[in-house]
C-alpha cells in the first residue's frame, strides 16, 4: 500500500534529485518556514524553557542510565494494570506479535494511530502479508498511504505534498479504501479534512482492534501517553475492543509527575502551541470504557545498540518533536525523501547510523555527512541532543570503518595536508608558491572552478584565493 | 534465550561503561509565579483556540447550553451530571449509536489556565471517553475555582490510574501546508462555561 526506502541512492545523489524539484522546494520552504515562525513565538513567551530543557534531557538520562530496572518496572506496572506485554528483539519479531493478536481475534483491518515505531518497523506491511490491512489515520499518513507515497517529515509526513496534489490524491483514491471523496471536492484545507472525516469515521466506528504507539511510557504507573491533534488517535484508543502499543524501550520516563516537563516542552517544540488538542493517558483497561484489552511490546530494534554507543547514546532522549528538522537548512532545501528513512533530517542523519551501525550501507554511511554542522538543531533541541557533536563523532566511525580498505580521495588529501604541516619548511615553501599564485591572479578573491581533481571541491563551493604573503612571512618581517 | 532477557542483556552490556549515578534533575521549574488572574487567562488562551467560552453564574447554564446546542439538537448527558440540562443520559450506547447524537455536555476534572486546556479523567458527570470524541459538538462545564495555573500544578493534581483526556480547543490538523483547519474526528466544536462563584 506505501513505498518503500528501501534501495534508496546515498544521501548526495538523493539530494541532488530532490533539489531539482521546484515544486518540492516551494512546499517545504513555505511549511518549515511557517513552523519555525509559530515554534519560536510560543518558546519566547515561556520564561524557564532552558530549565524545562535542562529537566527533560536529565530525566530522559536517569530513565537510560539504568534502563534494565526502568523497563523491569514498566512492565511490572503494565502488568499489573491487566496490560499484557511483549518484548521484540527487531522489526520482523515486534511485527509478528502484533498479527498474531489480531489474527487471534479474526479480524482482517486494524485502524492505526500515528506511530514512528511502527512505521520504522514496516508493520502496515508486515500485516498485509498476513492478509490484514492496516489503515492509517492520521490525516497526512492517510495522505501518504493513499498515495503510495513515502513521509518525508516526523511530524507531517505529507509535508512535501500541496493541496491541490493532496486532492487528486483524495480524488483518484480514495473510493478504492473504502467512503469515496465527495464530488466536486475542492483543495481548501477544510473541505480535504472533512472529507477524511468522512472517509475514516465508518472505519473508526466498526474496527475491532487498534494499533498505537506511545509518546512516553510511565514506569512507576504504567501509564502509556498519546499526543495528537485531531482525535483520531482518540478513536483508535477508545472505540476498539483490542489496543495493542508497540512502544520504543527508550520512551520509558521514570515518574508521572515527569510528564510535567514533557507536557510542556513536546508540543511547543513540534506544532508550536501551547498545547496540542488532545493528549490521551491510559493506565491499561478502565472498566466500562475503552479497550477490554491491552498489548505493549515493548522494542529494541536497533536501540540498545546506540545505547552502547557512549557519544551516541544522548539520542535515546529524542521525543520525536522534529523541530530539528525544520531548522536545518539542508532539510529546507532537500525534503525527507533524501534521508531514505522513516527518520530524516538532522535526528535521522544521526539515529540511523547509530541503530543500523556504520561500515555496511553506503546510504546509512552517508548520513552523518548531510549537514553543514550549523548547530541549529542543538539550539532548539528540546531534550538538548548535541546533534552536531554526534554527527562529528559519526563521520569519524563512519571512517574508521573503511579503514582498512583503499584510502578515498579525502583521505589522501588529509594526508598530504598532514604531511605539509609536519614541517614549518614544507609549510613554508607551499605558502610561497602560494603567493606567487596568488600575485599571477591578479586582485581575484575566489576562485569558482579548479581542474580535477580539483574540481571535486568546486563543484559544490568557492576557493578561496591564499593571500599573497602569509601570516608567519608577515610575523617574520616584523621582528 | 527470550526476546526479554537479551534486551536486558543487551542493555545491561551497552551500559557497562557509563556512568550509573543519576543526575538530579532541578524542579525549579515547578516554581514560576502564577498568573495573576488566572481565570482570565484560560478564558482567554481557550479562545484562542477557536473554543467558544463564556463565564457566567451556575443559575444560567441550563439557558447558555440550550441555546449553544440549539432547539433541535439530541444531546447526550454522562450519569452523574450535576446540572439541570436537558437531555438523555448514557447508558452505555454502541459507537454507532453515539454518532447519532449531535452534542454532548460534561464536566471536566480541571483546567489550566497558561495554555487553555480542558483536563477529563471520565469520572462522574464526565462520562467514559467515548461520549466526548463521537458527538460533533461538545460543551464542557468547569467552576472557576478549578482552573489551575500551569501544567505542573495540573500534573500534581491529577490521578495517574485514571483515563485522562487532555482538550485544547476543537479537533485540529495543520497537516496540509501546515495551514490549521479545526475539526477533524473528535468534536468540530468545542464549547466551555466557566461557572463563576455565585
Amino acid at each position: 500500500m506505501s513505498g518503500t526506502f528501501l534501495g534508496m541512492p546515498p544521501f548526495p545523489v538523493a539530494a541532488r534529485a530532490a533539489l531539482a524539484d521546484t515544486q518540492l522546494r516551494h512546499n517545504l520552504a513555505h511549511a518549515t518556514g511557517t513552523i519555525r515562525a509559530k515554534r519560536a513565538d510560543v518558546v519566547a513567551e515561556v520564561d524557564n524553557w532552558e530549565e524545562l530543557r535542562v529537566a527533560g534531557a536529565a530525566i530522559k538520562d536517569n530513565a537510560l542510565r539504568s534502563l534494565d530496572a526502568t523497563l523491569l518496572r514498566l512492565e511490572k506496572s503494565l502488568q499489573d494494570n491487566g496490560v499484557t506485554v511483549h518484548w521484540a528483539r527487531d522489526a520482523a519479531e515486534a511485527c509478528s506479535i502484533v498479527a498474531a493478536v489480531a489474527l487471534s481475534h479474526g479480524v482482517d483491518e486494524v485502524v492505526k494511530v500515528k506511530s514512528m515505531a511502527t512505521q520504522e518497523i514496516g508493520l502496515n506491511e508486515a500485516l498485509a502479508e498476513h492478509g490484514v490491512a492496516a489503515w492509517e489515520t492520521d490525516l497526512a499518513e492517510l495522505i501518504v498511504q493513499l498515495g503510495d507515497d513515502l513521509p518525508s517529515h516526523i511530524l507531517v509526513p505529507a509535508i512535501h505534498r500541496n493541496r491541490a496534489e493532496i486532492r487528486e490524491v483524495f480524488r483518484d483514491r480514495m473510493a478504492g479504501a473504502g467512503k469515496a471523496a465527495p464530488d466536486g471536492l475542492s483543495d481548501e484545507p477544510a473541505d480535504l479534512a472533512a472529507a477524511a472525516r468522512a472517509h475514516l469515521r465508518e472505519k473508526f466506528l466498526r474496527a475491532k482492534v487498534a494499533v498505537s504507539g506511545a509518546n512516553f511510557a510511565v514506569a512507576e504507573t504504567g501509564t502509556l501517553v498519546v499526543v495528537e491533534s485531531e482525535g483520531n488517535g482518540r478513536m483508535c484508543l477508545t472505540l476498539p475492543e483490542v489496543l495493542v502499543s508497540v512502544v520504543g524501550i527508550e520512551k520509558v520516563v521514570p515518574t508521572w509527575t515527569d510528564l510535567d516537563v514533557f507536557f510542556q516542552l513536546l508540543p511547543r517544540s513540534s506544532t508550536g502551541e501551547r498545547m496540542n488538542p488532545y493528549t490521551s493517558t491510559w493506565s491499561g483497561v478502565a472498566p466500562g470504557d475503552g479497550p477490554r484489552e491491552m498489548h505493549v511490546v515493548l522494542l529494541d530494534n536497533g536501540r540498545t545498540r546506540v545505547l552502547a554507543d557512549e557519544v551516541g547514546r544522548q539520542t535515546l532522549r529524542c521525543i520525536r518533536c522534529s523541530a530539528c528538522l525544520n531548522v536545518c537548512p539542508v532539510y529546507e532545501r532537500t525534503g525527507g525523501h533524501a534521508y531514505g528513512s522513516v527518520y530524516p533530517g538532522p535526528i535521522g542523519a544521526i539515529l540511523n547510523p547509530l541503530m543500523k551501525g556504520v561500515g555496511d550501507d553506503a546510504q546509512t554511511d552517508s548520513l552523518p555527512y548531510a549537514s553543514t554542522l550549523c548547530g541549529a538543531c542543538f539550539e532548539v533541541c528540546p531534550v538538548r541532543i548535541d546533534i552536531p557533536e554526534v554527527l562529528v563523532h559519526l563521520r569519524s566511525r563512519v571512517v574508521d570503518a573503511h579503514r582498512p580498505g583503499p584510502p578515498s580521495a579525502e583521505a589522501l588529501a588529509m594526508r598530504a595536508a598532514g604531511w605539509v604541516f609536519g614541517r614549518a619548511r614544507r609549510l613554508g615553501a607551499v605558502e610561497r608558491a602560494a603567493g606567487l599564485l596568488s600575485r599571477a591572479l591578479r586582485g581575484r578573491r575566489s576562485l569558482r572552478w579548479l581542474p580535477w581533481p580539483g574540481s571535486l571541491w568546486t563543484g559544490a563551493r568557492d576557493l578561496p584565493v591564499p593571500p599573497r604573503r602569509a601570516f608567519r612571512r608577515l610575523r617574520s618581517e616584523r621582528r | 534465550m527470550t526476546a526479554r532477557d537479551e534486551i536486558l542483556a543487551a542493555v545491561r552490556r551497552a551500559l557497562a561503561d557509563a556512568e550509573p549515578t543519576h543526575a538530579q534533575v532541578s524542579r525549579a521549574y515547578r516554581d514560576t509565579p502564577p498568573p495573576p488572574d488566572p481565570v482570565a487567562l484560560f478564558v482567554e488562551r481557550a479562545a484562542e483556540y477557536r473554543a467558544h467560552v463564556v463565564r457566567c453564574a451556575e443559575a444560567d447554564v441550563p439557558a447558555i447550553v440550550a441555546a449553544a446546542v440549539g432547539p433541535t439538537a439530541r444531546v447526550l448527558l454522562p450519569p452523574g451530571f450535576p446540572y439541570p440540562v436537558a437531555g438523555q443520559v448514557d447508558t452505555g450506547e454502541t459507537a454507532t449509536r453515539l454518532d447519532d447524537f449531535d452534542a454532548v455536555v460534561t464536566t471536566a476534572a480541571l483546567a489550566i489556565a497558561t495554555t487553555g486546556t480542558l483536563v477529563l479523567d471520565h469520572g462522574p458527570g464526565q462520562g467514559r471517553r467515548a461520549l466526548t470524541l463521537v458527538p460533533d459538538t461538545h460543551l464542557c462545564l468547569v467552576r472557576a475555582d478549578q482552573v489551575v495555573a500551569d501544567v505542573p500544578a495540573a500534573v500534581a493534581a491529577l490521578d495517574p490510574a485514571r483515563p485522562q483526556t487532555w482538550i485544547s480547543g476543537p479537533s485540529a490538523t495543520s497537516d496540509i501546508e501546515l495551514t490549521r483547519v479545526e475539526g477533524v474526528h473528535g468534536p468540530r466544536t468545542l464549547h466551555i462555561l466557566v461557572i463563576d462563584p455565585a
